[in-house]
């Protein structure tokens, strides 16, 4: 988008930002409905007659099945059908526009989806599912993804391996280096909410109320694993109980809910069992990655290179584009870039929050404090050094870059100079102190959306695309859009989303979805305030929109006056343009963190945590926040405790569910604090604003790491740092 | 979740006699049960409802001691005045369990008697000795870094999960029970676990049918110090890695008695005489406490990812230790 696009509606912040909706911390406009039960999910209010579905996974990790039999499940009393014989049944979730492999005879992966069982209730359809007895000849599967060859150019994934320079060479030559590998663990998006699909036909059209991010894509991918066109197909959304990238594509349960729901006749929910979930949709790749710096004394890079390798199926298409945040990150001439496939017969791998940054930041942004201690420079500093003019790897410019203001803002509010660098020197009783930093990005999108915005004769706004609102407050940032281009209060703005019979977007993921759909909101609202300016025998930019009033050359007139009878139907279509192509785009931050660790058990517990950011224009400052906090918080969980444990001998999940793979609790969340440093981003898009979902999570694990780092002087590269990693490290009791 | 009776007892008697069925349980907060059920992991015909009998009293003895409720609920247990001020180490175990709608709901009784958190135990789909007696152990040979390492058989290594378990072994408690036939018997908290062996799926010593009513404690040991002591993966809501529940009084320098158990070791709540007699009537001294954990860990045997469990049962044993002589 071009920077002369950016409409005269949106105020510039901290210039005037009084009476406007944009950018303030307004409650979330479906907060009281959900919190009082009244927001319905993908598995409620069903239509009247609906039954419900048990899944049969595959008792085995790779081999076929031999025969099924029913016999004892069809016969219970209260159920309607167990089928076994559709050849359209997927094995998994579909992910990145890709099918899963489909059929009920191979197995690709254990829990993979082979009958489906139907029921007047819940519990008839699981003590079916019991009865289900399937008979398999078991064959060698490929389960451990340390075990298998490497192959260095995967032709998946969108990230193509970047090699600048000679980096054997620099590093050769360089001063100082660090060469370290880091691991981490398999990561269960881990939605609060289970994937859950209500599906019923009305002749041969199907309607599918789903708990998906994506409903546009979704509803091309369910018509073509069902073999029906897209137009018969139609997915409402309205509520999404967390998607986390989880709920990008389709989730096994849909397809197969649209199956059942057309063999019995009759409208058919499912819900997935949480232990279901992590076999039948898909989970984040465990990552090796290798990471080389190197410097001249000065701390100048010379070298940098994150080389990865992660894992997926011989059916996804997705790869973890592990070292993507790297790319723009650091100067240094000698740059490699690289992400390695394993194939593995375990369920898909795809999109979880912050897909790379996530996981990559825990290796360059350790390295890098690993590379501090070796120089004997401050690691902020250090950061400081390597901050580049323009991005180092593509040379283009940047759209706009506030690092070194998240650095010193961040320093300055978390008092980072008081930092001890010697690593085990602070003790307070049986608890070691430590503090550290770790720079946070995250690559901005804009994606093509459409919005339309409808005014009506009453004067109130109603603002309808295919967006999803998965927790994240699109309903209350789309309102505040509206209201501030059209000079509504948010009691005359209404928000349909979550229907794919509305203007497409590209729904929620990739931190896409906010500055995205709101763009194209932006520009609906153009289209009617033109059409109003045209009513009123004015420029569009001699138009002040206030208090549902429109002004023009001192005259004033309610907006429903001009819309004399039939409503105004502004339409916006926002899609990346020449400044898309011509700058870097990225959100930035600085993470800081302080640990205690406690010196005779290892258990480490976060004192604080304190994160500036750099998002571009800020929407709404409270979602925002819940938006950047909660990342925080999620980064803390990956440095301390997920881990999706990946049973070796047979492909099984050890421990997928959450007893066991333990997120972080309240009581392991201390204060946290987010602060933006706002800047409307111009090239980005009509919003100016860029992505925050997935930028909190970027660097706020790798704080957590190095901080312990400080307070312990042990250096764990194994993600999560539980106790057992650093006992080894700690001083005698 | 398979179809199942359910009745509502209206004694403990007519309780026992209802549950001594085969297939039969008892539910009362159903914290853990009801999970179980949902998996397939229990898969009772018949449930005898306890909740409604009136075994929710704390009550004093005349020893000095008190007698708990079978359904006291853990949040009301971990609040009693009585068990702050006299068994401390009780109170504390109780609120590093679970969490605090669990344990408004959990009871005491129930809490004796919880199953493993064995990641294969959860998986009907594995092979698992305590959930399907002769199927095999899947956790030998496979990720078992919250399993036991101590009184493990071949068959089995589970650990018992329960905090309030170890500090009631800790403090000598005696469980009493009414079984089917009408008798009562009382149980002393050593006796009531059994060791996996080649039985692992029978973890304690009741009958069929009989049903815990109350738990005794003795009157407490005078001017002692409490502790307990719970290591985990996270702040809150994780089962003990390591746990030690300690009460120890002291004669100057000297350890005058000591009583000391350990939680995520063992597949019961754990005690060893001999950890104690390395500590009683010697006075304090670093080796001392590693001769008391030299005495604990000396045939405990890791099992790949637990291995970790024996040096950290080593540093929290000594470092409470210190705490409970006074001398950290």
């Amino acid at each position: 988008m071009d920077a002369a696009a950016v409409p005269s509606g949106l105020a510039d912040p901290g210039t005037d930002r009084g009476g406007g909706l944009l950018g303030r911390p307004i409650d979330r406009v479906d907060g009281l409905s959900k919190v009082t039960g009244g927001a319905p999910y993908a598995f409620e209010r069903a239509p009247k007659g609906a039954a419900v579905a048990a899944i049969v996974g595959a008792p085995v990790g790779a081999g076929r099945v031999v025969a099924i039999d029913v016999a004892a499940a069809a016969a219970l009393p209260g159920v309607l059908a167990v089928i076994v014989d559709d050849p359209r049944m997927p094995a998994g979730q579909a992910s990145s526009g890709a099918l899963p492999q489909q059929g009920t005879d191979r197995i690709f992966h254990y829990g993979q989806p082979v009958a489906i069982v139907v029921a007047e209730s819940q519990q008839v359809a699981n003590e079916a599912a019991a009865l289900v007895r399937v008979e398999v000849t078991p064959a060698t599967g490929r389960f451990d993804p340390r075990g298998e060859p490497v192959i260095d150019e995967p032709r998946i994934g969108f990230l193509p391996p970047v090699e600048m320079g000679d980096v054997d060479a620099a590093m050769a030559d360089a001063a100082v280096t660090v060469d370290a590998t880091y691991t981490t663990p398999v990561h269960f998006p881990a939605a609060l909410e289970p994937h859950a699909t209500t599906a019923w036909w009305d002749g041969d059209r199907l309607t599918l109320r789903s708990s998906n991010q994506v409903i546009g894509a979704a509803r091309k991918t369910v018509a073509r694993a069902l073999g029906i066109e897209a137009e018969r197909v139609r997915v409402l959304a309205p509520y999404v109980g967390g998607g986390f990238g989880g709920k990008t594509g389709v989730g096994a349960e849909a397809i197969l809910a649209a199956i059942a729901a057309e063999r019995v006749g009759r409208p058919v929910k499912v819900a997935l069992p949480r232990r279901q979930v992590a076999y039948m949709t898909h989970h984040r790749s465990d990552t090796v990655q290798r990471i080389r710096l190197g410097t001249d004394t000065d701390g100048r890079l010379r070298a940098i290179a994150h080389e990865s390798v992660v894992a997926q199926n011989d059916q996804g298409r997705f790869l973890e584009p592990v070292p993507f945040g790297t790319l723009p990150l650091y100067a240094g001439e000698a740059r490699r870039f690289t992400t390695g496939l394993v194939r593995v017969d375990l369920p898909e791998t795809g999109a979880v929050r912050a897909p790379g940054e996530a996981v990559g930041t825990f290796a360059v942004e350790c390295g890098m404090d690993e590379l501090a201690e070796r120089l004997g420079i401050n690691p902020l500093e250090l950061r400081r050094i390597n901050e580049p003019p323009v991005d180092p790897t593509t040379g283009k410019r940047f759209s706009t870059r506030r690092m070194i203001d998240c650095y010193d803002e961040g320093a300055r509010r978390f008092g980072w100079p008081e930092r001890v660098p010697d690593p085990g020197s602070v003790r307070e009783g049986e608890w070691l102190i430590g503090i550290g930093m770790a720079a946070a990005l995250r690559g901005n999108f804009t994606v093509e959306a459409q919005a339309r915005v409808v005014l009506d004769e009453g004067g109130r706004a109603r603002v309808e695309c295919d967006m999803t609102d998965i927790g994240t407050g699109t309903y209350t940032i789309l309102a505040q859009v509206a209201g501030e281009m059209l000079g509504l209060g948010l009691d005359r703005v209404d928000v349909v989303i979550g229907d794919t019979d509305l203007p497409p977007t590209a729904g929620s993921g990739g931190s896409f979805g906010a500055n995205s759909s709101a763009s194209a909101v932006v520009l609906a609202c153009e289209d009617i305030r033109a059409e109003l300016a045209r009513r009123m025998n004015a420029a569009p930019e001699e138009l002040a929109f206030e208090n549902g009033c429109v002004r023009a050359g001192g005259r004033e007139t309610p907006l429903a006056d001009l819309v004399r009878g039939e409503p105004i139907v502004g339409r916006g279509h926002t899609k990346p343009g020449k400044e898309t192509e011509a700058t870097s785009q990225a959100s930035h931050g600085a993470q800081f963190c302080e640990v205690a660790v406690n010196a005779v058990t290892g258990e480490v517990r976060v004192r604080r945590m304190l994160g500036v950011f750099d998002i571009g224009r800020v929407l709404n400052a409270k979602t925002a926040r819940s938006q950047a906090i909660g990342g925080m918080a999620w980064g803390l969980a990956y440095a301390l405790h997920e881990d999706g444990v990946v049973d070796v001998r047979d492909g099984r999940f050890v421990n997928p569910d959450f007893a066991e793979y333990h997120v972080a609790t309240n009581a392991d969340v201390p204060q946290l604090e987010a602060w933006f440093v706002e800047q409307v981003d111009a090239s980005a898009n009509p919003a100016g604003a860029k992505g925050v979902g997935e930028l909190g999570i970027s660097g706020a694990g790798a704080a957590v790491v190095n901080a312990i780092y400080n307070a312990t002087g042990v250096r764990v590269r194994d993600m999560p740092v539980t106790l057992d990693k650093l006992l080894p490290g700690l001083p005698a009791v | 979740m398979k179809l199942f009776t359910y009745e509502r007892a209206d004694s403990a008697q007519a309780a026992a006699t209802d549950a001594a069925a085969a297939g039969a349980k008892f539910i009362a907060g159903g914290t853990n049960l009801l999970d179980l059920m949902k998996l397939q992991v229990e898969t009772p015909t018949k449930l005898v409802d306890i909740s409604r009998l009136p075994l929710d009293k704390i009550e004093e003895r005349d020893d000095g001691g008190l007698t708990i409720g079978a359904l006291v609920p853990n949040s009301d247990l971990a609040a009693d005045a009585r068990v702050i001020e006299r068994y401390e180490v009780l109170s504390r175990a109780l609120l590093a369990g679970a969490s605090g709608q669990l344990r408004n709901k959990a009871s005491t009784g129930g809490n004796l008697l919880q199953r493993t958190r064995c990641y294969y135990f959860y998986d009907t789909a594995t092979a698992c000795n305590k959930r399907e007696p002769g199927s095999g152990c899947s956790a030998i040979g496979g990720f078992n870094r919250i399993l036991a390492v101590l009184g493990t058989s071949e068959h089995c290594i589970a650990t018992h999960p329960s905090d309030m378990a170890v500090a009631m072994r800790a403090l000598d408690a005696t469980i009493v029970t009414q079984k089917a036939d009408g008798d009562r018997r009382r149980i002393a908290i050593g006796d009531f676990y059994r060791l996996p062996g080649d039985t692992p799926h029978i973890e304690n010593v009741l009958e069929a049918g009989e049903l815990i009513t109350g738990v005794e404690l003795p009157a407490p040991v005078e001017a002692a110090r409490h502790l307990y002591r719970k290591v985990r993966d996270r702040a809150s809501y994780a089962f003990a890695l390591v746990s030690v529940a300690g009460v120890v009084a002291m004669d100057g320098d000297t350890v005058k008695s000591a009583s000391l158990a350990f939680g995520g070791l063992g597949p019961m709540p754990w005690r060893n005489p001999a950890v104690e007699a390395a500590i009683v009537g010697k006075p304090v001294t670093t080796a001392s406490f590693e001769a008391a954990a030299d005495a604990l860990l000396a045939d405990a045997r890791g099992y790949g990812s637990n291995d970790f469990k024996i040096p950290l049962a080593r540093r929290t044993l000594i470092a409470s230790l210190r705490e409970l002589t006074g001398t950290n």
